[in-house]
């Protein structure tokens, strides 16, 4: 099973809070430059899922191995510095910085030269020009000394990923990227994702169906803690039986 | 890109201060000179635990323990000819004018190892459990202090027969003594405000804002925060190998509950992740002390006040602290392009 392309890897995770089964026998591959969905009703475990692979909540039972790494047992920043990111479903950036400061932090996440302590930060020349360049890409630069929580919403939702490009990830979980955002901005938030460089595996857990349909090649669906149906997006939007539990409760 | 020139005019306008400062305190009388001196001495104090409070928001009830321990050491190792290997160290370091290095080191030393044995314990919890948890570390700080009195002389305090001299020159009177301070004081600024600036200073900011963004831009929290927590605490040993050798004298109630909690006072009332906030926090908790306790026996009421007002004030205009409401007067309308948020 295992080759050079491996990403990220499940197998039988499982994650118990006392007697809840949040998560239970998860198996998913994500192999690199894939872009795979995870869609579920409320409380079917899908951020669960996330806190398991980047390492905020231990394991149950079960293997994560990621890049063909066994990481099942290491902290967070362990694994984000093998090469994952990961963004937040409500919105999770440091809001009375600026949105350069955000970006500086980001960017240096992965550097040695963050633990530094009587240089400032302004010498790093090579720091400031990717967070140059990753704001311009964006079309933020304009934007770069206002104070994050005078930014909208959508554009706080696009900054999220920003930030978790800004270590040149290789597997990028992204977590409802168009949580609260309106019907126009998803669709710019879904042609946002496809622009992104295409050797990033992606994971994407999305409510907007558009935005899922039009981002990934893979679905899997969870429910109750359970993954119920795994395939082809066009499979998994005809299946019955997802039908039934998701697409069927239409809004 | 570069720092800009409000912040190259703020360091001036430091800087300047402190010239100033240099310049008139000779001309002070003698109450007035020990008065600068003590404050210069607790602005240390209160600029080290605003590198925990007001950069890391790590709000520590127990930062009068490294103080504590470093101003004990300072006294101990001057005083207690029965130990005599630290003793006689001490003479022969003297004899050759280094004997403020030997204190120094001395000190620093045994305040960083309890500030690394307590932070190693401390940095797990979070909010309340934190500030729990370093106050009663603190505590066993001051239970040491007033009960281990074979080393600590208990109740009655450690007497210092006077200051070693700095290359020669003698530091037994108020003013070299001041310019000494001043002069420590400024290289822990400097040194203070370069960390601050630093990518590590500036992780401690994030750590502050988003713990768990942190935590996912691959930083090790609990490394971070250990650090600045060890850092702060060499910091507030300087302040209290200082004391020492200000007061010449320490005892247990220079270390207790009311030190860290004075302490947090200042950095809260000056203006917190400012440096400079804390120091004027120290001016005015000092200054109080020594002028309104002659007059009003219950000058902490005053203090409280002083302290209500400028929290109130600071939540009207949305800053913090003194230097917050000064940068607020000063330029009133400063806001030609804040956007609506």
């Amino acid at each position: 099973m295992t080759n050079g392309q491996q990403g990220l890897e499940l197998e039988s995770v499982t994650k118990h809070f006392g007697g809840l089964h949040a998560v239970e026998d998860v198996n998913l591959r994500l192999n690199l430059g894939e872009r795979r969905g995870i869609l579920g009703p409320n409380g079917a475990g899908k951020t669960t899922l996330f806190h398991l692979i980047t390492g905020v909540l231990p394991l149950t039972s079960g293997r994560i191995r990621l890049f063909g790494q066994d990481v099942s047992g290491w902290p967070t920043h362990k694994r984000v510095a093998l090469g994952m990111a990961r963004t937040f479903q409500i919105t999770s950036l440091f809001p009375k910085l600026t949105v350069l400061e955000n970006v500086l932090l980001a960017v240096q996440g992965l550097r040695k030269m963050k633990m530094v302590m009587l240089k400032p930060l302004y010498k790093y020349k090579d720091v400031y020009e990717k967070a140059e360049k990753l704001l311009t890409d964006v079309n933020f630069w304009h934007l770069r000394d206002q104070e994050v929580r005078n930014l909208s919403h959508g554009e706080q939702r696009q900054l999220e990923i920003v930030l978790a490009l800004a270590s040149d990830p290789k597997v990028l979980l992204l977590d409802e990227p168009s949580a609260g955002l309106a019907t126009g901005e998803s669709h710019e938030m879904a042609d946002f994702l496809k622009s992104l460089d295409p050797g990033i595996a992606i994971l994407l857990i999305e409510h907007d169906l558009d935005v899922i349909f039009e981002v990934v090649s893979h679905i899997s669906v969870l429910h109750y803690g359970e993954v119920l149906a795994e395939g082809p997006s066009d499979d998994i939007r005809n299946d019955p039986k997802v039908q039934e539990i998701y697409l069927g409760k239409a809004e | 890109m570069v720092e800009n020139l409000a912040e190259k005019r703020r360091i001036f306008i430091v800087l300047g201060a402190f010239v100033a400062l240099g310049a008139v305190t000779p001309f002070l009388d003698l109450f007035m000179q020990s008065l600068v001196t003590e404050i210069l001495v607790f602005g240390i104090l209160a600029m080290s635990l605003d590198l925990l409070l007001g950069f890391t928001g790590l709000a520590s009830l127990g930062h009068a323990a490294y103080f504590g321990v470093a101003s004990y050491t300072t006294a101990i190792i001057m005083t207690k000819e029965d130990w005599t290997w630290t003793f006689a160290a001490f003479q022969w370091a003297d004899s050759l004018g280094l004997g403020l290095f030997y204190i120094f080191i001395f000190g620093l030393v045994v305040a960083l190892a309890f500030a690394a044995f307590f932070g190693f314990l401390a940095i797990r919890a979070v909010g309340v459990y934190f500030l729990m948890i370093t106050l009663s570390l603190a505590m066993v700080i001051w239970g040491l202090a007033y009960r281990w009195s074979a080393v600590t002389e208990g109740d009655n305090g450690i007497n210092v027969l006077g200051r070693p001299s700095l290359f020669g020159i003698s530091l037994e009177s108020e003013i070299p003594f001041f310019y000494f301070t001043l002069a420590v004081f400024l290289i822990c600024l400097g040194l203070m405000y370069m960390f601050v600036k630093s990518p590590f200073g500036k992780t401690l900011v994030g750590i502050r804002e988003r713990e768990e963004r942190m935590q996912m831009l691959g930083y090790n929290i609990w490394l971070h925060k250990y650090l600045a927590f060890i850092i702060a605490g060499v910091f507030s040993g300087v302040s209290g190998v200082l004391w020492t050798l200000f007061n010449l004298f320490v005892s247990p109630p220079d270390i207790e509950l009311i030190t860290s909690a004075e302490a947090l006072f200042m950095v809260a009332l000056g203006g917190p992740a400012t440096l400079v906030g804390p120091v004027i926090g120290s001016a005015i908790i000092r200054s109080l002390q020594q002028f309104i306790s002659i007059y009003v026996e219950r000058w902490p009421l005053i203090l409280g006040a002083i302290y209500i007002i400028t929290i109130m004030l600071g939540r009207l205009y949305g800053v913090e602290g003194i230097l917050g409401l000064f940068g607020k007067f000063r330029k009133p309308a400063a806001s030609p392009e804040t956007p609506e948020g």
